[in-house]
């Protein structure tokens, strides 16, 4: 048996990610040494864990067949948020205030979204900014800072460390595991599939449509509301913009994971597979000798590619030779 | 005779999936001129024998001739390029294209500088409907078509080359009669200019009507050919399934219980009026008209699909309002729906999955889903139904049409329902099966499930059938007995001729 050019298309179209990353890190690695090195591969997975923890709020709302690009301007309303009260009204507090009020942002768009059936690209666009309005409002535009830096035990999420995993990681992994046992294991996560799928065909199979795309939204602003503590939490301090952009890059990190666009397909597991990959291409670029500004760049080629393969593994091949 | 060459030939062509050998050294040829049928099981690998003549699937091995000339298909345009058009099982047209933009897509008349040349593209595309002699015209937007509609423009697609093969994909699988008939002409139109026709389809009445060869494949092996006019359902079905049908209906007469589903006056606005039947328990309720008498719509109005704009339903006596899909299965009613890729299936959701999508929340152990329970259920209907699948992991997209269907039906048939609804159930499905399901649906009912089915298809409401509700154009026409019916009052009632019989 010998392999056709549609096979070799096919492989590229299924696997074209992976092969792709393999590349990045085989260059990388050569390019210098300290890519490899272990200090280096903690670091890189310490930094991406906020993104992450985002991420796998987004995988739900993928995969129920919806976007959400509001989760990084979100993002900056919980870190503010939690920066203000805290002085105002302590940690304890401040937490789940912050949690509520960022599970009320969510909510509301799971309602545009699932109730009132408008499109999740216009709506989260629109709170993108909408949201980003609301935190200067809070902050008076100002930077937030904690007074007492020294003083609290608020440093705990974002700094500390147990059994000498940083709090993050450790946070990111509790939280992929939990998220992934919902997702692939309970009834309500493959209503999230079946939703994404074919939103018809769950209609016709008595599921309440509007409830779980709710409920996905929901699930995203939580992550986005964690997601802020840790941020908040390990700087202490923080500018009103400090998620702008994110939206994007979780997405990307979503989409490069194998979630389908389209809604229906992807898992936990392999969305922390795309922030990994995510994270260990920025971080070799900087390494390389790449401009910051740079990474902004690859992170669009990055999602272009991821949408093309996606769309390749569907009809089988890299492009279509019909019109 | 010496045989004139063949349009099209192949050559022991083996195509694998993973876990599927579905076809297994395939030859196969089709004469200038001539209808040839291909048969088999669902599953048998026929639909995946015309993807790999069109260019859709790479073949392991074999050859394809174009007239006695070898060619490497590659795409489908390709094909067309060739020569060799494609009707497809499953509808390929875009919703918000109007008819004559789906018709040429690829291939607009265009003017200078690219610009489409509209008038050019309605003139033909008028032409071709009107050897269609459909009642819609070239601007209609696809979408707005009814599924059968869908269908004719499909089919249109091939009439825009002159082609030298046409297959077509069980083409009949939703046209009305009147439908059919027109398909039929335009064939023996293609036939009669010496064009080449591969005919699939599970319909042994259609197959002995039009085609001069039948051809058979069997898990994915070719069975041999027969000559149409010197042989019979029987020895075709034999060597499609490999044993003979007993196609006698199932006259076992039990007892039925009280009514289960009585529904009284039921309108929906210009879909259907004042519709009054009942079901019992134990009894089997056909529903047979045309193609938009409103059944469906019934069926979607029971089902709490559809806001009634008037009437009362009764669940075993007691009057209930359905509000949603979610009440109706609370409420223990089932529905099969009629189009199982847009509301049957999950396509990219395995098999297993689907099945058990509408009990998913009662199938669990603590806060997960029970693997063991979704297993026993899948494995149990798989084997009542005898769907074909390498195991419960397979997505439902890559199953064969008719196995798609049959995860549908036992998706619904799990549920254990009090009311099972069951909408075109055997739609494209192969006649082994299709007389499984018909008994199943007669067991069911013994086992004292109320069942109601709704067909286009006269021998399989009468062969299901303890009653008989004929509808037209929104209304109920006459209910028969299945001791009072016979096909010929029975065309009269759903063409609106017959007063109605209180
Ligand atoms: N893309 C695919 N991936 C995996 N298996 C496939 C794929 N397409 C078809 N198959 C398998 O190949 C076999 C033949 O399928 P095919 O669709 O050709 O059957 P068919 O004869 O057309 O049946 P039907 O009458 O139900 O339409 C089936 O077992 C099917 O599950
Ligand atoms: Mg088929």
């Amino acid at each position: 048996m010998t392999l056709t050019k549609q096979d070799i298309g096919r492989l590229l179209a299924k696997q074209g990610i992976l092969i792709a990353f393999a590349v990045f890190m085989i260059g990388f690695a050569l390019a210098n040494q300290r890519f490899i090195a272990i200090d280096n591969i903690a670091g890189v997975i310490r930094s991406s864990a906020i993104l992450g923890v985002m991420a796998l709020g987004v995988t739900f709302v993928v995969i129920g067949g919806n976007l959400d690009l509001s989760v990084g301007s979100m993002m900056s309303f919980s870190t503010i948020v939690v920066l203000d009260l805290h002085d105002k009204i302590g940690p304890t507090l401040a937490i789940p205030a912050m949690f509520g009020l960022t599970l009320l942002l969510g909510a509301f768009i799971g309602f545009l979204v699932g109730y009132l059936k408008l499109n999740s690209l216009i709506v989260t666009l629109g709170m993108l900014s909408a949201i980003h309005g609301l935190t200067l409002t809070w902050s008076g535009g100002k930077n937030m800072d904690i007074a007492d830096k020294s003083g609290t035990w608020f440093s705990f999420f974002g700094q500390d460390r147990i059994f000498g995993i940083p709090m993050p990681i450790l946070i990111f992994a509790l939280l992929a595991v939990l998220l992934s046992l919902l997702l692939a294991r309970t009834p309500f996560g493959r209503k999230v599939y079946a939703v994404g799928g074919n939103g018809q065909a769950a209609t016709f199979s008595g599921i309440p449509r509007a409830r779980i795309v709710f409920f996905t939204y929901l699930i995203s602003a939580f992550c986005v509301a964690m997601a802020g503590l840790l941020q908040a939490s390990r700087s202490l301090g923080s500018q009103n913009t400090v998620g702008q952009g994110m939206e994007l890059e979780v997405l990307a990190a979503v989409i490069l994971g194998g979630a389908s666009l389209l809604g229906g397909a992807g898992t936990v597991f392999k969305t922390v597979v795309g922030v990994l990959i995510l994270g260990f291409i920025q971080n070799g670029l900087l390494l390389v000798g790449l401009d910051f500004y740079v990474q902004y760049i690859v992170t669009w080629a990055i999602i272009i590619l991821a949408v093309w393969l996606d769309v390749a593994a569907k009809r089988g091949r890299l492009w279509s030779p019909i019109a | 005779m010496t045989d004139p060459t063949p349009v099209l030939r192949l050559e022991g062509i083996v195509k694998s999936f993973p876990g599927v050998r579905a076809l297994d050294g395939v030859s196969f040829d089709v004469r200038p001129g001539e209808v040839h049928a291909l048969m088999g099981e669902n599953g048998a690998g026929k639909s995946t024998l015309m993807k790999v003549l069109g260019g859709i699937h790479a073949p392991n091995e074999g050859k394809i001739f174009i007239a006695e000339e070898p060619v490497v298909m590659t795409s489908p345009m390709q094909a067309k390029a060739k020569g060799v058009v494609f009707i497809h099982q499953e509808l390929s047209l875009a919703d918000e294209l109007t008819v004559a933009e789906n018709i040429f897509l690829g291939e607009l008349p265009l003017k200078s500088f690219g610009r489409v040349d509209w008038a050019k593209l309605y003139a033909r595309t008028d032409a071709i409907l009107k050897k269609l002699n459909v009642r819609f015209t070239a601007k209609t937007r696809v979408g707005d078509l009814s599924i059968a509609n869908q269908q004719m423009v499909e089919i249109g697609r091939a009439l825009t080359v002159s082609p030298r093969a046409v297959i077509f994909d069980e083409p009949t699988a939703s046209l009305t009669d009147a439908e059919k008939v027109v398909l039929f002409d335009v064939i023996a139109d293609l036939q009669s200019q010496g064009v080449g026709i591969v005919y699939i389809s599970h319909r042994m009445e259609e197959v002995f009507k039009i085609t001069d060869r039948i051809s058979v494949l069997r898990d994915g092996q070719y069975r041999g050919t027969l000559i149409t006019a010197d042989t019979d359902e029987d020895e075709v079905t034999k060597l499609m399934i490999g044993r003979s049908l007993d196609l006698s209906r199932n006259e076992s007469h039990h007892e039925m219980g009280d009514v289960a589903l009585e529904v009284r006056g039921l309108s929906c606005g210009t879909l259907f009026q004042d519709v009054d039947f009942a079901v019992r328990k134990g009894e089997v309720l056909g529903f047979y008209g045309l193609v938009g008498a409103g059944r469906t719509e019934i069926a979607e109005t029971i089902f709490g699909l559809r806001n009634p704009t008037a009437g009362q339903i009764y669940l075993n006596g007691r009057e209930v309002r359905i509000h949603s899909p979610i009440d109706a299965v609370r409420m223990g009613i089932s529905l099969v729906p009629e189009d199982r890729k847009g509301q049957g299936l999950v396509l990219s959701m395995n098999c297993r999955d689907n099945m058990t999508l509408p009990q998913v929340d009662d199938m669990t152990a603590g806060p997960f889903v029970s693997d063991g329970a979704e297993i026993a259920i899948f494995d149990q209907y798989r084997d009542k139904l005898d769907i074909r699948t390498p195991g419960w992991r397979q997505l439902v997209g890559n199953l064969s049409g008719g196995n798609q269907q049959k995860i549908v039906i036992g998706k619904w048939l799990s549920m254990r329902p009090d009311v099972l609804i069951v909408d075109e159930p055997t739609r494209g499905i192969d006649v082994g099966s299709k007389s499984e399901i018909h008994s199943l649906i007669r067991d069911l009912a013994a086992q004292g499930f109320a069942v109601i089915v709704i067909s286009s298809e006269m021998p399989e409401v009468l062969h299901v059938s303890d009653r008989i509700v004929a509808m037209y154009s929104g209304k109920v026409m006459r209910e028969f007995t299945s001791e009072e019916v016979t096909e010929d009052n029975l065309i009269q009632a759903i063409s609106g001729i017959t007063e109605k019989v209180a």
